[in-house]
């Protein structure tokens, strides 16, 4: 499954990139899936996107939870708790 | 229903006539203005850089005046979000309910500027003289939600 990803704010500086398009193995199934293959994808990432950092994730422009299935070709973003107002 | 997103500075007197607009029975109006605080965690604070994510913004504070028009009688509102860098005392944030009496535009006014704080994608970045930092968000804003049962 083809995905396309994003990151904001402190995620996106940590990870050095904005964007990212990915064919994503059988076994990548949820967001929570998602999250756990980036922090396998680059060395420096397995501390960004470690279990008790706190990400949020929104797949097509809608806040998901770590269940949620990803939708084929789908804009996923990854970012850190939402502090507008 | 006027939603934006800007760069530019809003001036509050314009927008309160845009909201009560053909609208006579309007009874209430209460506005929000959140502002940039020249000081955080201790330190100065000389400049902030909001960034957001186009697109699921618009349809995070759609949401927001929906769910709002759901529990309270919302005759019009206004929610004005300013992305960009701003300087202390710049507006950063305007949110204006219309109602037919006072107890919901307030009640509404409140609710929506809690949601949006917990559910908004917009991200602070404060300059001091130590350097640049991300804000964290507060766990206070959280629990400001819950008290919407949300």
């Amino acid at each position: 499954m083809k995905v396309s990803i994003r990151f904001f704010a402190s995620l996106k500086e940590a990870v050095q990139i904005d964007r990212l398009e990915l064919d994503l193995p059988e076994t990548v199934v949820t967001i929570g899936d998602l999250r756990q293959h980036l922090a396998g994808y680059q060395p420096a990432w397995q501390d960004i996107f470690a279990p008790h950092k706190n990400i949020r994730a929104a797949q097509q422009l809608q806040m998901v939870s770590i269940g949620t299935l990803l939708i084929p070709g789908a804009e996923i973003a990854f970012f850190p708790p939402v502090t507008g107002g | 229903m006027k939603i934006s997103i800007q760069e530019n500075d809003f001036d509050v007197s314009i927008e309160l006539s845009l909201l009560r607009k053909d609208l006579p029975g309007i009874g209430g109006i209460n506005l929000f203005v959140g502002t940039v605080r020249d000081t955080h965690l201790g330190d100065d604070v000389h400049a902030m850089e909001l960034e957001h994510y186009p697109g699921m913004t618009e349809k995070a504070l759609e949401h927001i005046i929906q769910q709002a028009q759901s529990r309270w009688e919302v005759l019009n509102a206004t929610i004005i979000h300013r992305v960009g860098k701003l300087m202390p005392t710049d507006q950063i944030v305007l949110v204006a309910v219309a109602s037919s009496h006072r107890g919901d535009a307030y009640a509404a006014s409140e609710f929506m500027m809690d949601y949006l704080k917990t559910s908004a994608p917009f991200w602070k970045k404060e300059h001091t003289p130590n350097g640049s930092r991300w804000v964290d968000a507060r766990t206070s804003d959280d629990d400001r939600l819950k008290k919407w049962q949300m």
